[in-house]
């Protein structure tokens, strides 16, 4: 009997679920639903962008990224982020210092005021700069006697883009400043650093994977950034296009490999900002973890 | 080095942390800053190292006026409750921080560090571990790590923080005697804060008892446990029964201890009262009592679990109590 008992075969024992388990039909189909919708939205766009690229073959899919004004769109996009990038993420880390280590008045307005450029419409964003200093805005006149062009010009894209990127790296630094706390900073003055040298070698290190992992997503959004920039630029062809702004000039004028084919930069972008996102997620969690 | 805190106040926005609190510190001596959470002893010890300013009064140390200068110039060492170890440096750099910050004149060669932070590793008894990382070590070893980075900078005071808060009762008793040993090999001026009084009894040369930003009493352990003077230090300082008196027709309150009470089951003498037993609890050696003395009062008594068998004490049973030893406190503020 005993050994009958024991010899039982693991099937026969009772079915218990789990609280939280959902039946096994629901599960899939959630899983389903998931899956397609991935599929349907991301997956199926990304492979459009490269098919549609190489439709017209390599040869041409070479020749429409590197004639001039292409390269043009290309030279204009990677300066303006590497204008735009290295400055958000000094102001992120000074704004992220000041909400995460201070307490003044009006720090609540301020944190409500670093999320603004996402609750705002970038065309909205774009429009103000125009309000601002295009030639019948407030400035407008004052910047035209002294001989400086903001909108329409490359000046202008830097303002848009570096106003809607503007979160990234606040927003993901605050909270992780906040939850480490100032006290390895009080321990580096303690032992006689000073401010810069405790920056550079405590904080900093502290924060340096939440510092690149929005760094990495302020990146993908200045050189993707289309409607702010599209309000201030002027599309001047070879002066002021940026790479989406180009795409949608080639795409207009019907040459739909072309556009796509500078589109399939931007989605590798995308791509590589995606696999960095993950990486450095992964390392931030290990340090956190371990 | 002597440390002199002068009137200090210190606010943080509607509470009020410190209450013109003053205290001298000798130098070499070891002082536990004692009192519950919220009463303004990390404030205190945080003031002293520079981390927080006053509102207003001063902080001299050796007699030089040292309000103004801040944490990186008062050459203090700093123990944090909770360490704050560099989590990205081995134990070995975060010794070696203190000394690779200094000005390059002061700052001696990379031989000269390295020989240091041995020799502090030495003392903290953590040789083999130099090249761990601090998620790798235990709450003592951290807690000697946390010290021997403050101490790399030979601080003129050193300043710790709960420093065995975290820990577990028996690492507890452990690191507070090698404390007290380092502390009088050294002889460092030492403020440390604490809300358990055994620890700051056991440990410190003297004791001061903060009680809602105000310093209640300053004296040696001793001292202030037998000659407490406030109600406050009395309760906070061991278990306490208190009972209203009336001497000559000033109103106070007599504190006890419950250890120090003659318990009888014929009449005693004296200030001895008559009191019903509502419980017994006997906890190995030692016997607890729960009595209701006439007036209603409960009266917590612990003796000889001997001694609650010979008085055949049981729940009920009438008996005579006598402190050994009163504390009055009067009502208008003049001890007895």
């Amino acid at each position: 009997m005993t050994a009958a008992a024991l010899d039982r075969p693991a099937t026969a024992a009772p079915r218990v679920r789990a609280a939280l388990q959902d039946p096994p039909l629901v599960r899939t189909a959630l899983i389903a639903v998931a899956l397609g919708f991935v599929g349907l939205f991301l997956l199926l766009p990304l492979v459009a962008v490269f098919t549609e690229a190489l439709s017209a073959g390599v040869g041409a899919y070479f020749a429409a990224i590197s004639e001039p004004i292409a390269r043009k769109a290309i030279e204009l996009t990677l300066l303006v982020a590497a204008i735009s990038v290295p400055a958000n993420a000094v102001f992120g880390v000074a704004a992220a210092w000041a909400i995460a280590r201070f307490e003044f008045r009006g720090k609540r307005l301020l944190v409500t005021l670093i999320d603004l450029p996402f609750a705002v419409s970038p065309v909205i964003s774009g429009l103000v700069f125009v309000l601002l200093f295009g030639a019948q805005g407030w400035f407008g006149p004052w910047l035209a006697a002294h001989g400086v062009r903001i909108i329409f010009a490359v000046p202008g894209i830097v303002l848009a883009t570096t106003f809607i990127t503007f979160p990234f790296v606040a927003r993901e630094l605050i909270p992780l400043m906040q939850e480490q706390g100032a006290e390895e900073e009080e321990a580096a003055l303690s032992l006689g650093a000073s401010g810069w040298q405790m920056f550079r070698r405590v904080t900093l290190p502290n924060i340096r994977f939440g510092l690149l992992y929005g760094v990495v997503l302020l990146n993908a959004r200045a050189m993707g950034e289309f409607g702010a920039v599209s309000v201030v630029s002027g599309h001047i062809r070879g002066v002021t296009n940026t790479m989406p702004l180009h795409v949608e000039i080639l795409y207009n004028e019907y040459q739909s490999a072309a556009a796509f084919a500078v589109a399939s930069l931007l989605a590798l972008l995308a791509l590589v900002t995606l696999v960095a996102k993950r990486a450095l997620e992964w390392r931030m969690r290990r340090e956190t973890g371990s | 080095m002597s440390v002199e805190v002068r009137q200090v106040w210190k606010r943080f926005g509607e509470f009020t942390a410190l209450r013109d609190v003053s205290l001298h510190v000798e130098p070499g001596e070891l002082l536990a800053l004692l009192g519950p959470s919220g009463s303004g002893k990390t404030t205190l010890l945080r003031l002293v190292a520079g981390l927080e300013r006053p509102d207003s009064g001063s902080i001299e140390f050796d007699g030089e006026d040292a309000t103004s200068r801040s944490v990186r110039e008062r050459r203090v060492g700093f123990v944090f409750q909770h360490y704050a170890l560099f989590r990205h440096m081995t134990v070995f750099e975060n010794v070696a921080f203190g000394l690779r910050v200094q000005p390059r004149a002061r700052r001696g060669s990379d031989e000269d560090i390295r020989r240091r932070v041995h020799e502090l590793l030495e003392l903290v008894q953590l040789e083999g571990l130099a090249r761990r990382m601090p998620t790798q070590l235990s709450g003592g070893q951290r807690q000697r790590v946390a010290l021997a980075r403050a101490l790399a900078v030979r601080p003129r005071v050193l300043l710790l923080d709960e420093p065995f808060g975290a820990l577990d009762a028996r690492v507890r008793r452990d690191l507070r005697r090698w404390l007290r040993q380092l502390h009088d090999e050294l002889g460092i001026t030492s403020l440390f804060v604490t809300h358990d009084q055994e620890e700051a009894l056991e440990l410190a040369d003297r004791v001061v008892v903060v009680n809602e930003g105000r310093i209640e009493q300053v004296g040696a352990p001793d001292e202030v446990y037998r000659r407490p003077a406030t109600p406050f230090v009395f309760g906070f300082l061991g278990e306490a029964n208190w009972l209203p008196t009336n001497i000559d027709g000033r109103k106070g309150s007599a504190g006890f201890r419950p250890d120090e009470i003659e318990i009888s089951r014929a009449p005693l003498d004296g200030r001895a009262f008559a009191a019903r037993v509502q419980r017994v609890q006997s906890l190995g050696p030692r016997a607890k009592l729960e009595l209701v003395a006439e007036s209603g009062a409960l009266v917590q008594v612990e003796l000889a679990a001997e001694r609650a068998r010979e008085l055949a004490l049981e729940p009920g049973a009438e008996v005579w109590a006598a402190p050994r030893e009163l504390q009055v406190f009067f009502e208008d503020r003049v001890a007895s």
